[in-house]
C-alpha cells in the first residue's frame, strides 16, 4: 500500500517516471491494474472523507466519496455494472460519473476528478480534501 | 535558389515524410529541406510491418517515398546517422557522426519509443519490441528456427506481432495485464469475443498475467510470470505500449510534458521548431494512430506557407484486421450519463456490434466480425449528426438505416420483408413461418418461441419477430409476456439460461450474454451473481470464479452491516464448540475489537464491527485454532442446527447431534441458489426446529423422518414431509440428493419453499423417493461439486488471495494533519 503525504507528492523527485505530468493540482494514487475490472478499491483521507476507485469493465477509473446517499452505504463493496454502481446495503444505483442515484431514487455523493496518465491515476487534489476538518 | 529557408526533419518515418509532402504540394520553393533519420532505409509504412512480418508483404510494398523521390524534390536524406543534441541558440543540430547543420526551421516528427517493462532479463538477448524493419528482422529468424514466442502486451502492436509470428509457425503465447484484450479499444464482450477466436486459432491468450521476469542463461529462455507459471521461449516481444520520444527536445529545453507541447500550428514553445507525429502533446492528447497525424501535417503546411487552418485534435477510429477477423472502435465507448446502448449481437455468425448513442448522435461505437458499417458509424459521429430519424434502424447499418423513410421505421422494414426472408438464423425459420404460426394464435414471443422456435435459440431476432407481432396483430399485441424474463437485460427466463448454458457448454459470463444476445454491454447486479451461480452449479470442476459478480457478502466472505464493517461467523459444527474453540474466539473479538459477539439464530457466535483489512488477520486467528468459514454471508449451507439426543436427552431416539455435524461435514461449503438451512430434532418434540428448516430431520424410534420447503422469514411456512428412511446413512443420501436437485433446479433466489410451491411437492418425492437411480446420480453429482467447494475461502484469504479486495489503494494524508493534529 501506498501512504501518499499530499505535499511530498509534488516533490518530482520521489516518482522520477512522472516527473513533468506531476503537477501539484493532482495525486498520483497507484496504477490502474491495482483496481479489479468491474470493481473498486478505497482510499481513506487521514481527516477527510473516505474515498471509492472504481473501475469499470474497459478500465475507465472513476472516484466517488465511499458513502451511498442514502444511508452511507460503501459504495466501493458494490457491483460495477457499465458506468454504475449498486449500493451494497440497499441497491441503490449510483451513477460514476456524476454521482447522482438512478431510478426512482434521489441523491447524490460528491464525485472527485480522475486522469489517467501512462497507466497511473491521478485524482484531484482540492476534491480529495474537501470536506477535512 | 539559396534564398530558400532551410527546414531540418528529424525523424523519416511516417509523420516526417508525410508533412514534407504536403508542405511540397503547397509551395515547393519555400524551403530546401534535411531529413535526419535514425534507421538506414527510405520512408516507409510503419503500420504495415504486421503483414510485413506475417509474409503478406516485402519490404519493396511497403516503402512510401524511394529515393527518387528525395531527388526528385531536392530533399537531402541522412539516413542511418540520428541526431544527438539541438542548439536553439544557434539554429544547429549535430547527428551521431558529428555532421552539424544549421536551420531556419526544425521539425521534430521523432514519433515514439516502445516501452520495455522493469523487469529482470529485460536486457537478455531475444527480447525484442516492434517497431521497425530491424526488430521484424530479428523476429524472422528467431521465426526461422521455430519454437515457442512469447509476445509480452494484449494490445494492437502486440496481437499483430503474435499473429505474424503463428503465421510463420512459432507456437505463441500472449501475456496481457488487463482481463481483457485491446481494453483501450474493445469493450469487454469484443475484447472476449476475439481472445476465444485468438484461442481457436492455436494462440495461448493469458489474461490478466503479470510478468515477473525474462529468464535465461545468456540469451532468452522464457519468461517467468508473477506466481510462478513458466513458459518456455526462445523470443519474448515486448508490446505493452509506446511513450513519444521526446528525450531530443527535452534536452534542447523546449516544454515537454508526456508529449512536445505544440499549438493548434504545431508549434512549439520555440517558434522556428514545430513538431508533427506521436512525439506531441496536443490540447493534452498524445496519439498512437495514424489517422491524426495526417491532420497535423496538413495544419503544419497550411501554417508554413501562410495560409493557418489549425488542428483542433482528431477523434479516432481503429479498424483492423487480426487474423483476419475485423475489428472497428471509435470515439467513446465508456458509456456514461445520458449515453445509451445499441447493442446487437449475431451469435451464429460471430458479430457483435454496439453503438453508443448521446443526446440523438452516435458517439461511439464497437463492431467485432463486422465492420463494413465502421466508416458510416465514424462519419457519423464526427460530424455529430442527429440520428433520431434512423435511431431505431442505426445498429443494423447504413444500408438498411439509409433506405430512409419507410425502411426506417423497423415495423415497415419487417413488413416489407417478403416471407422467405429468413427471420431466425438459428432454426431457419422464415417470415412466412413466423405469421402463419402467429395467425395460428401465438400471441406473444413466448407462443411464437414454442411453436415455430423463432427466436428460441441465441435470441437475437428478439427484436424482428416482437416487431412481427406488432404487425399482424396490431393493437391486440400487448408486447407483455407471460414468462418474466431473468432481468432487463435478456428476454430469457431463468430456465431457459440455464439450459443454454447446459446445452451450449458456456463456461463464462461473457460467453452467455454473447450467446444470447444480453442487450448490455456487462450485465447488471441482478444477472451476474445469477450466471456466475448458474455457471459454477453446471460445471464444477471448470468454473473460474467472477468475484465482482458476486454479492458484497459472498464476495468478502463476511456480512456487510449498515456501518460498512462486517461480521464474522466461525462454523460450529452441528452447534458443538470446545473450550479451546471459544477461547480463541474471545481473543479475536478482543484483538480486532468486536463490539458485539452475539450468539446466532443457527447455534454459533457472530461477531460484529470488524474492520474490511482486519478480515484475513481474523480469519487467519480463527483457522488457527481450527475454525473455519460458517458462510453466515452466503446463498449457501448456513447451519445444521442439532438438538443434544440420545447421547444425553431422555427423550431422544437417535444421536441427532452426531447426525447433524455429519450433515453439516457432507455439505458445507455448496453454493445454492439461496441460503439453506438443516436442522436434526432428536424427537418429534422437535427442540432444534427441524419443521421450519429447508431440509430438517425429526428422529423417532423406528428411524429418520425427512421434512423439506420450509423457512421462517416474511411468508413462515412449515415444512413438507418427504419420506420415512430406517438410517442415518440414508438420510444423509436423501439430504445429497434433495440439495442437488434444489441446486440445478431452483431459480437464483428461490429458497426451498418457492421453489417446492412452484414444482409440487410431489415432483420433489418423485425425483428423491420413488426414482432412486436419480436420486442416487443427484447425490453423486452433489457430492463431485463439492470436492471443488469444500474449500475454507478464509484459509485462502489469510494466505493472501485476494489481498487487493481488503487493502486500501493507497491512503491520503494531508500536510496540514501530518505536521499538525497526527
Amino acid at each position: 500500500m501506498t501512504r501518499l503525504d499530499a505535499l511530498a507528492n509534488a516533490d518530482h523527485d520521489t516518482h522520477p517516471e512522472l516527473d513533468t505530468h506531476m503537477i501539484a493540482d493532482w495525486l498520483d494514487i497507484g496504477t490502474v491494474d491495482q483496481l479489479p475490472a468491474l470493481g473498486a478499491r478505497t482510499l481513506p483521507v487521514r481527516g477527510g472523507q473516505e474515498i471509492a476507485i472504481f473501475r469499470t469493465a474497459n478500465g475507465d477509473v472513476y472516484a466517488l466519496l465511499n458513502q451511498c446517499p442514502h444511508k452511507q452505504g460503501p459504495l466501493s463493496q458494490g457491483i460495477v455494472h457499465d458506468t454504475t454502481v449498486t449500493c451494497p446495503l440497499h441497491n441503490w444505483r449510483i451513477s460514476l460519473i456524476d454521482g447522482r442515484a438512478l431510478g426512482e431514487d434521489e441523491g447524490c455523493v460528491p464525485t472527485i476528478p480522475v486522469k489517467i496518465d501512462g497507466g497511473r491515476i491521478l485524482i484531484g487534489r482540492k476534491e480529495a480534501l474537501q470536506g477535512m476538518a | 535558389m539559396s534564398d530558400r529557408l532551410h527546414m531540418i526533419v528529424i525523424g523519416n518515418g511516417m509523420a516526417g515524410c508525410r508533412a514534407v509532402e504536403e508542405i511540397l504540394a503547397r509551395d515547393p520553393n519555400k524551403f530546401r529541406i534535411t531529413i535526419f533519420g535514425a534507421e538506414p532505409r527510405v520512408n516507409y509504412n510503419r503500420i504495415m510491418l504486421s503483414p510485413l512480418l506475417a509474409g503478406e508483404k516485402s519490404f519493396e510494398d511497403i516503402v512510401i517515398n524511394g529515393e527518387d523521390w528525395y531527388a526528385e524534390n531536392d530533399i537531402a536524406l541522412v539516413a542511418g546517422d540520428p541526431v544527438v543534441a539541438i542548439d536553439r541558440a544557434t539554429q544547429t543540430v549535430t547527428s551521431r557522426s558529428g555532421r552539424t547543420e544549421r536551420y531556419d526551421r526544425l521539425l521534430l516528427a521523432t514519433g515514439s519509443d516502445p516501452f520495455i517493462i522493469p523487469v529482470p532479463g529485460k536486457d537478455l538477448p531475444g527480447v525484442i519490441t516492434f517497431r521497425d524493419m530491424d526488430d521484424v528482422d530479428k523476429m524472422l529468424v528467431a521465426a526461422d528456427a521455430g519454437g515457442a514466442a512469447v509476445v509480452i502486451g494484449g494490445g494492437l502492436l502486440g496481437l499483430e506481432a503474435a499473429h505474424g509470428l503463428s503465421l510463420r509457425g512459432m507456437k505463441v503465447t500472449v501475456i496481457h495485464l488487463m482481463p481483457t484484450l485491446m481494453e483501450r479499444q474493445l469493450d469487454e464482450a469484443a475484447g472476449w469475443l476475439l481472445k476465444s477466436e485468438l484461442e481457436r486459432r492455436g494462440q495461448t491468450i493469458l489474461t490478466q498475467a503479470d510478468t515477473g521476469e525474462v529468464y535465461g542463461d545468456g540469451k532468452v529462455e522464457g519468461v517467468r510470470l508473477k506466481g510462478g507459471t513458466e513458459i518456455p521461449c526462445s523470443i519474448v516481444v515486448m508490446a505493452v505500449g509506446i511513450r513519444p520520444a521526446t528525450g531530443l527536445a527535452r534536452d534542447a529545453g523546449l516544454d515537454v510534458e508526456r508529449g512536445i507541447l505544440v499549438d493548434d500550428h504545431m508549434m512549439t514553445s520555440d517558434p522556428a521548431v514545430l513538431a508533427v507525429g506521436e512525439c506531441v502533446q496536443h490540447r493534452g492528447a498524445v496519439y498512437g494512430l495514424v489517422a491524426p497525424l495526417w491532420e497535423m501535417c496538413r495544419a503544419l503546411a497550411d501554417s508554413q506557407t501562410g495560409n493557418p487552418s489549425g488542428y483542433t485534435g482528431s477523434v479516432t477510429s481503429t479498424k483492423l484486421k487480426v487474423s483476419g477477423i475485423d475489428v472497428f472502435s471509435a470515439g467513446d465507448f465508456s458509456g456514461g450519463e445520458g449515453c445509451e446502448d445499441i447493442v446487437l449481437r449475431d451469435a451464429t455468425r460471430g458479430v457483435y456490434k454496439r453503438v453508443i448513442v448521446k443526446d440523438d448522435k452516435v458517439v461511439g461505437a464497437v463492431l467485432y466480425g463486422d465492420t463494413a458499417d465502421g466508416n458510416w458509424y465514424f462519419d457519423l459521429l464526427r460530424k455529430e449528426e442527429d440520428i433520431s430519424e434512423i435511431r431505431e434502424a442505426l445498429i443494423f447499418g447504413q444500408a438498411f438505416a439509409a433506405g430512409g423513410g419507410a425502411l426506417a421505421d423497423p415495423k415497415s422494414a419487417v413488413a416489407a420483408l417478403s416471407d422467405d426472408a429468413e427471420i431466425c438464423g438459428c432454426n431457419g425459420v422464415s417470415k412466412g413461418k413466423v405469421v402463419a404460426c402467429i395467425n395460428g394464435g401465438a400471441k406473444d414471443l413466448d407462443a411464437v418461441r414454442a411453436t415455430c422456435k423463432a427466436s428460441a435459440s441465441c435470441g437475437s431476432c428478439t427484436g424482428l419477430v416482437e416487431n412481427l407481432l406488432a404487425v399482424v396483430l396490431g393493437d391486440e399485441f400487448a408486447g407483455e409476456r407471460q414468462v418474466k424474463p431473468m432481468c432487463k437485460c435478456t428476454s430469457f427466463t431463468h430456465e431457459e439460461v440455464r439450459a443454454h448454458i447446459r446445452e451450449m457448454g458456456l463456461k463464462a459470463i461473457p460467453e452467455v450474454m454473447q450467446e444470447m444476445s444480453w442487450s448490455t454491454p456487462d450485465g447488471c447486479s441482478s444477472c451476474r451473481p445469477a450466471l456466475n451461480y448458474y455457471l459454477l452449479c453446471q460445471w464444477p470442476a471448470e468454473h473460474v470464479e467472477d468475484p465482482q459478480s458476486r454479492f458484497v457478502n459472498e464476495r468478502m466472505h463476511a456480512n456487510i452491516q449498515k456501518d460498512g464493517t462486517y461480521s464474522v461467523v466461525p462454523r460450529m459444527w452441528g452447534g458443538v464448540t470446545t473450550p479451546n474453540e471459544l477461547r480463541a474466539i474471545a481473543d479475536a473479538a478482543d484483538k480486532y475489537g468486536a463490539r458485539m459477539v452475539k450468539v446466532t439464530g443457527g447455534q454459533r457466535l457472530d461477531l460484529f464491527g470488524i474492520k474490511k483489512e482486519d478480515l484475513p488477520a481474523i480469519w487467519g486467528d480463527l483457522n488457527a485454532a481450527g475454525m473455519v468459514s460458517g458462510h453466515a454471508y452466503g446463498k449457501a449451507l448456513r447451519t445444521v442446527k442439532t438438538c443434544v439426543g440420545s447421547e444425553w436427552c431422555r427423550f431422544g431416539t437417535q444421536d441427532s447431534t452426531g447426525l447433524g455435524i455429519k450433515t453439516e461435514q457432507m455439505t458445507w461449503g455448496s453454493w445454492m441458489p439461496h441460503k439453506f438451512k438443516i436442522a436434526v430434532s432428536g424427537c418429534p418434540r422437535n427442540c432444534a426446529e427441524a419443521t421450519i428448516k429447508d431440509f430438517g430431520v425429526i428422529c423417532v424410534d423406528s428411524g429418520y423422518e425427512l421434512h423439506i420447503g420450509g423457512n421462517g422469514g416474511i411468508h413462515l411456512r412449515g415444512t413438507d414431509l418427504l419420506c420415512k428412511v430406517a438410517t442415518e446413512q440414508e438420510a444423509l443420501d436423501y439430504c445429497a440428493a434433495f440439495i442437488q436437485l434444489y441446486r440445478e433446479e431452483a431459480r437464483y433466489l428461490d429458497r426451498t419453499a418457492p421453489w417446492v410451491e412452484r414444482v409440487g411437492l410431489d415432483y420433489v418425492k418423485q425425483r428423491i423417493v420413488e426414482d432412486a437411480v436419480g436420486r442416487e446420480a443427484l447425490r453423486a453429482r452433489f457430492l463431485y461439486a463439492q470436492s471443488f467447494l469444500q474449500i475454507d475461502p478464509w484459509a485462502e484469504r489469510a494466505g493472501g488471495k485476494e489481498s487487493h479486495l481488503h487493502e486500501h489503494i493507497a491512503e491520503i494524508r494531508p500536510f496540514a494533519v501530518v505536521g499538525g493534529a497526527a
